[in-house]
């Protein structure tokens, strides 16, 4: 690792304040980012970690939302009743992130700050229409991903919340890449309070998470495993490497979307 | 360059860190405690696996200067007080659940937390709890047997002590 300082700031502005220094980079759990450290692919001149800020941690019922703080981390949510009551899709995507030391220290806000194409919450943010709360604004789910690794956050801007929809039902259903445990091809699926169906998909698009506009078409006019049968799933732009082909992903989307309409059956 | 302050196995222990010093490197180099293990280095083994504030992480993940007045247990704080070893410890023995022993100071405290949020574990949930450990040497079949034996002798212990 390059050297650099390192401060733990107990409230938002103090965190903010520092993310203004040039160079300045935020931590939250830091199980993406201390790796990337080690192998030296970022140089913080002071690295801010943001896991001593309480306002930043919880979860709690707004009405027909359910909003997580940033640095909550996987291990709560997928311990919270408040979120198995709620958006049971999410108790399985957080209970099913890499190991339980990973989920005790990763969080929802790194998680999706850090966009990995392989990673859980992004699908759940995507179809549950999730919007991500920062200290300067809201962003929707669907303006918020841009491509692998990449957002719609600015230099220094930290998110605070998540704030997600609560929908009638939900499911995850996660394709493990066994050795780096993140997602070979996983599917979130959420049937919303409008009748609509929702389908996020991580894992397969070249371009990173994505939602399927055939499958939830087809599944909000019927909610059925047979209603995928019909929908063309093309491999053109799915991802391509060592593990799995394109064809092989655009496969699974259609395997697991189905799951997820059996399971919710 | 700062001094940090943590209580490691019950003892107050304060020593010098750098702002990327890492727990693990903290614990072996500074403190003097080899017992936690690298195995990796990148997240991914569980060798170096410790308990910060009850909770089990990843000591190779997580920077010292974050755990700055907290409670660490290691596995040099899982024998007995008379040095002879704790459940957990004598049920990785009996059930030959090591072999180079490696892994075996992260399995024991990934185990302690499992058994801790979830007494009476089945298979699964063993080998899920253990997801992020990983063993080169014994295929893992008897550090299961372990994590149950010692599931039971601790049941046995609460229910004597009742
Ligand atoms: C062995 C292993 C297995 C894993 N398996 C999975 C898996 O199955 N699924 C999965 O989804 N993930 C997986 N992960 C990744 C894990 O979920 C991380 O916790 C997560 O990707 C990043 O969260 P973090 O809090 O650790 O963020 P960090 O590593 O601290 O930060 C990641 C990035 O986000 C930025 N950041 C952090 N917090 C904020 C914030 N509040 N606002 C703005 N920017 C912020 C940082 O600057 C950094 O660029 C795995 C990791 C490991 C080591
Ligand atoms: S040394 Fe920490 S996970 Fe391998
Ligand atoms: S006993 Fe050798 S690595 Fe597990």
């Amino acid at each position: 690792m390059y050297s650099f300082d390192y401060t733990k700031p107990t409230d938002l502005s103090a965190a903010v304040d520092s993310l203004g220094t040039e160079g300045a980079q935020a931590m939250g759990g830091g199980q993406t980012l201390i790796p990337v450290l080690k192998q030296r692919l970022s140089q913080p001149s002071i690295l801010v970690d943001l896991s001593g800020i309480e306002s930043l941690k919880g979860i709690r019922r707004m009405g027909d939302m359910l909003v997580i703080g940033a640095g909550t981390t996987h291990g709560a949510v997928a311990g919270s009743s408040d979120v198995s009551g709620a958006i049971a899709g999410l108790t399985e995507l957080a209970g099913k992130i890499g190991d339980p030391q990973v989920r005790n220290r990763g969080t929802i806000g790194g998680s999706l700050a850090n966009n990995d194409p392989a990673a859980c919450y992004p699908s759940a943010a995507l179809a549950l229409g999730a919007t991500i709360e920062t200290n300067k604004r809201e962003i929707a789910a669907d303006d918020f991903f841009q491509g692998l690794y990449a957002t719609a956050l600015e230099e220094g801007e930290v998110i605070t919340a998540v704030k997600f929809p609560i929908p009638v039902a939900s499911t995850y259903q996660k394709f493990e890449q066994p050795a780096s445990r993140f997602s070979l091809t996983s599917v979130f699926l959420a049937k919303m309070a409008d009748g609509s169906v929702r389908v996020g998909v991580t894992g397969a698009g070249a371009d990173g998470v994505f939602r399927h506009a055939g499958l939830e078409q087809a599944l909000s006019a019927n909610f059925a495993a047979s209603a995928v049968d019909g929908v063309e799933v093309s491999a053109e732009g799915m991802s391509n490497d060592l593990h799995a082909t394109p064809e092989f992903r655009a496969n699974l989307v259609k395997v697991m979307t189905k799951r997820a309409v059996e399971a919710l059956s | 360059m700062s001094t940090i302050s943590i209580t490691v196995n019950g003892k107050q222990k304060s020593g010098d860190a750098q702002g990327n010093t890492l727990l693990v490197d903290f614990l072996r180099s500074e403190l003097k405690m080899t017992g936690t293990h690298v195995g990796c280095d990148t997240s991914q083994c569980g060798a170096c696996v410790v308990h910060v504030n009850g909770e089990s992480v990843k000591s190779c993940s997580v920077f010292a200067s974050a755990c700055d007045g907290a409670t660490v247990t290691t596995i040099e704080g899982m024998a007995n007080d008379d040095g002879s070893l704790g459940v957990i410890q004598a049920a990785f023995q009996e059930q030959h659940g090591l072999q180079c022993g490696f892994c075996t100071p992260g399995m024991v405290m990934s185990i302690a937390e499992m058994l801790k949020n979830n007494p009476q574990p089945t298979e699964a949930e063993i080998r899920e709890g253990l997801k992020g450990n990983i063993c080169r040497c014994t295929g893992y079949h008897n550090i299961v047997k372990a994590a149950q034996s010692a599931a039971a002798a601790l049941a046995g212990a609460a229910q004597a002590a009742e």
